[in-house]
């Protein structure tokens, strides 16, 4: 393949189009007679002037720059990055949905507000609440109505001097950015060695002045807290709430439910766990669930059916208000609906077994090579602190470095912050043993390369077309735009 | 079996093996008993591909999809012809399969059209900086208000009333949980009061922000907006734009504002129900490190090569956690792809023929609708493509009888603004033809 390397600016000829659109078949009139002059341009936009061939070549050829899950094995951390079916994409783009205003009569969308119900049910048998919001755009935006559901659900109690919100130093980075938008002050606590939640500290962290704690369970390391009920009593008496992130909730689909766990609120990734894309970085959707003290607080509006007719309900006097435009990413919405209906319960279950499955698999083979910080059974990812051998001046990023050139996209690194050299490895359940022992082959042969050439790892990637982009340098002297 | 779980019995069992085990059951040793879900899930049980098909297509054939019926709906979400490359392009799994390009030697694809698009962005908007994009128009204001509010470290937002009412709705939500004031600004004659205005700003004033086309479709006056708000030293300017609407109009970056944000569904992205739609954000350099979400940056790789990487990621919840711009992580990457193509494909010539040819079709509407009188202007001012009207009957009322025509009426606006009672907004595009706009009004007319 060429080697392309044009931006779109650059291959624009004065002249060209890729378009064609209707004349106008009414009496045009001049256009300073319908809007002022004053308001109108008088400079040329500086666009790109293109045929349609120059469209699709371009941006075939940069597609040609990337890595999907469609290309190979993707085992990013934390992102569960398993395969988006194709019948969600073309159920999504059926012209049903996709020519949908979102203020047409509700008669003319029962359709969507059907699946809309469908979808609400389905997420709560799924996460043991009872009721679920559609709205959130993103999980970071679904932790964000949950943070404000918990402080809406304080201050109807009049309780106004809960201002702090628990959160282990193993949690994304999303949960500490969501609680400061959401006007709290923050309390890490730290990790046991086994990356649990210490509740000794737990214990001391609580008090009158504690909101909530947001915790992922399986947590950021692949493990189950075992302690959750006992977390849960502790949070519970002290008066907080309990906020789970969903973003590890693939590996106890049909095994175990935040709400059974003591969750009040949860929000699920349908980019995550139900298998919509995550499109280079979205649009992503973040569901949120909640238990019935906090119903009355949702954003509005929520779906409803009454005498077999779906309608919006905006009757919510406490709702926080509205958290984005219209009702929620509705095309990922179809996606997931669509993956359900597909996977079915013994589905969803089968992929939660196969998730685990494939993570302890790869940690039993990894562990040889890599350091294991902590022996136990994962669930659907582990995490990796670097080479085993101590003497190796081999880094994480080398490793990640090399994996490229070895065809694969690396795991999560350097997170979580808990682990030193951290390797954050999720396989999902929808990778084959042969693809995950090719993967070990060559995770073994990196190891042995650290001994034997680690000049290798230290300039890797070798085959890529670019190798180890400056990032300094983009900071330091900022280019934003393409500036001719 | 299931299509995409790929292991047999015998995997599963040689992997079992490997880990000391016998049954599949042991992995979930580890979740207590009194939290252990003992039955299966109440949802149905696995369908074949056939069936998904069929009922997903029954359930879109209970919709009444717009190829079937004449819409004038707008109030932020708009019907712009989408040329066939957008899906092409958009559905190539190279892109749509990816995450964010945190490994930029594998991710050249999508950092490249990022950049691209914060170069589109920026151009439109006459700006110097444009991110890689925020969930939708409404919460991209909000984002703005803060990152104003962060600049500034002052407390309060003044906010037009004639901004969408759900971007007003979102701030209102957003700023409860911060303790931020919102200051919402009266309407004269279907504008910002700019008079009201004046008096509210001071040196409490994080941010003004106001939309144009607004949400009756009339142009706000940015410049005097801009002249106003400036008064005050560190106050900034935020303006919501239709990016379509720059094909024609005075950019925000030349009229004084220091923020444009915006819905960028107009720019390829489907209606959809509501989304997922498309929030940008261009601002000022002077904005670059408070801006929330990601930046696409141009650098050099170890051998001299132009390359793309994600940037200034000091501002970012993955590095500063509570200390972050934002919360902002998964944001709508493929559908800024969408937007960059739009653009690029209707390029220098097209955007402005859209904008145009829009606006032809609406003040053709315009005029032919108010000709017998029965339908009067609600405003006395200048709209782009979209206008309110007010009739003798209830909005409610008339749409009904339209839809029973085919029709799908304009924008209830008594719902969000309970003084115009009676009043309907009616976007018109350059997709619709002469035709539709006579039966829009033979329609009428029988009602009215």
């Amino acid at each position: 393949m060429r080697n392309y390397d044009k931006l779109i600016f650059e291959i624009s000829k004065p002249g060209r189009v890729a378009y064609k659109l209707p004349e106008l078949d009414i009496e045009e009139k001049q256009i300073e007679d319908m809007i002022p002059k004053e308001f109108l341009s008088d400079k040329e936009l500086n666009l790109p002037e293109v045929s349609e061939v120059d469209v699709i070549r371009h941006y075939t050829n940069i597609s040609n720059k990337n890595y999907g899950v469609d290309t190979g094995f993707y085992p990013l951390g934390s992102c569960t990055m398993k395969y988006n079916p194709k019948i969600n994409e073309d159920m999504a783009g059926l012209d049903g949905f996709v020519n949908l205003h979102p203020y047409q009569p509700q008669s003319c969308v029962q359709g969507s507000l059907e699946l809309m119900y469908e979808l609400q049910n389905y997420l709560c048998e799924i996460s043991g609440m009872d009721q679920i919001t559609l709205q959130p755009a993103a999980g970071a935006h679904g932790e964000l109505t949950g943070v404000m559901l918990i402080k809406a659900y304080h201050e109807s109690r009049n309780d106004k001097k809960r201002n702090k919100i628990i959160v282990p130093d193993s949690a994304h980075g999303t949960n500490p950015a969501t609680a400061a938008m959401a006007g709290y002050d923050i309390i890490e606590i730290k990790s046991t060695k086994e990356g649990l939640v210490d509740l000794e500290q737990l214990r001391e962290a609580v008090g009158e002045d504690t909101a909530g704690l947001m915790l992922t369970n399986p947590n950021t390391l692949g493990i189950f807290d075992r302690g959750i009920k006992e977390i849960a009593k502790i949070v519970h008496d002290a008066g907080g709430l309990l906020y789970y992130d969903g973003a590890n909730a693939n590996a106890i689909l049909g095994y175990a439910r935040p709400g059974d766990m003591g969750f009040d609120v949860v929000h699920f990734n349908l980019h995550k766990t139900f298998s919509t894309p995550h499109g280079g970085g979205g649009p992503g959707s973040g569901p949120v669930g909640v238990k019935k003290d906090l119903v009355p607080f949702l954003p509005v509006p929520i779906v409803k059916k009454d005498n077999g007719q779906f309608y919006l309900d905006y009757d919510y006097p406490q709702s926080i208000g509205k958290m984005k435009d219209f009702y929620g990413h509705f095309g990922m919405l179809v996606r997931a609906y669509a993956y359900i209906l597909s996977m079915g319960s013994d589905g969803l279950k089968k992929a939660s077994q196969m998730a685990v499955l494939n993570s302890n698999y790869l940690k039993e083979h990894l562990k040889e090579d890599y350091y294991l910080p902590i022996e136990t059974i994962y669930k659907h990812e582990f995490v990796l602190g670097g080479l085993k051998d101590p003497l190796s001046d081999v880094i994480t990023l080398d490793i990640a470095k090399r994996l490229l050139d070895y065809g694969y996209h690396p795991p999560t690194v350097y997170f979580p912050l808990i682990i030193n050299e951290a390797l954050m490895i999720e396989p999902t359940e929808t990778e084959s043993k042969e693809t995950l022992d090719e993967f070990i082959e060559a995770m073994k042969k990196i190891a042995k390369e650290a001994k034997e050439n680690p000049e290798l790892l230290k300039t890797a990637p070798h085959n890529t077309v670019v190798r180890r982009p400056n990032e300094v340098k983009a900071a330091r002297d900022i280019i934003v735009k393409y500036e001719g | 079996m299931y299509p995409y779980i790929p292991h047999t019995d015998k995997d599963v069992e040689e992997m079992l093996k490997k880990l000391g085990l016998n049954d599949i059951e042991q992995l979930f040793d580890d979740i207590p008993k009194d939290v252990k879900l003992n039955r299966e899930l109440n949802i149905p049980k696995a369908k074949s591909e056939l069936e998904v098909r069929n009922r997903l297509i029954e359930l879109a054939n209970k919709n009444c999809s717009l190829s079937k019926v004449t819409s004038f709906l707008g109030a932020g979400a708009y019907e712009h012809y989408i040329p066939s490359v957008v899906n092409h392009i958009i559905s190539r799994s190279e892109f749509y399969t990816a995450y964010t390009p945190y490994q930029p030697e594998i991710s050249q694809g999508t950092l490249q059209y990022i950049f691209e698009f914060q170069t589109l962005i920026s151009e439109l908007t006459g700006m110097d900086v444009a991110n890689a994009s925020l969930y939708d128009g409404g919460t991209a204001v909000v984002e703005a208000a803060l990152m104003a509010c962060a600049y500034s470290k002052r407390e309060n937002i003044i906010i037009s009333k004639t901004v969408k009412p759900d971007a007003r709705k979102i701030l209102k939500t957003y700023a409860h949980a911060q303790s931020l004031n919102v200051i919402e600004v009266g309407i004269d004659d279907g504008i910002t009061d700019l008079n009201e205005l004046s008096n509210l700003v001071d040196e409490n004033t994080a941010a003004v922000i106001v939309q144009s086309p607004n949400f009756f479709g009339i142009i706000e006056d940015l410049e005097k907006v801009s002249e106003i708000t400036h008064k005050v030293k560190k106050t900034t300017v935020v303006a919501s734009v239709d990016p379509i609407s720059l094909g024609i109009l005075k950019r925000p970056g030349d009229l004084g504002v220091d923020v444009a944000v915006g819905e960028g569904q107009s720019l390829g992205i489907p209606l959809s129900f509501g989304g997922p739609y498309l929030g940008f954000m261009a601002a000022k350099k002077e904005y670059i490190r408070k801006m929330p979400g990601r930046i696409v940056g141009q650098t050099e790789d170890l051998d001299g090569k132009r390359s793309f990487v994600l940037t200034l990621t000091a501002r970012e919840q993955h590095i500063r956690r509570e200390k972050a711009t934002s919360n902002i992580c998964s944001n709508q990457g493929l559908n800024s792809l969408a937007a960059t193509v739009y653009i690029v494909t209707l390029g220098k010539k097209g955007i402005k023929e859209v904008a145009l040819k829009s606006t032809q079709m609406a003040h053709y509407a315009f005029d032919e609708l108010t000709k017998s009188g029965k339908l009067k202007s609600l405003f006395n001012k200048p709209f782009f493509i979209e206008f309110a009207l007010k009739a003798d009957k209830t909005t409610e009322e008339i749409n009904q009888k339209l839809l029973e025509n085919g029709i799908i009426g304009g924008f209830d606006l008594s719902k969000e603004y309970p003084q115009y009672e009676n009043s309907s907004l009616y976007a018109v595009t350059e997709v619709k033809r002469k035709d539709d706009v006579d039966k829009l009004k033979s329609v009428l007319e029988g009602i009215l």
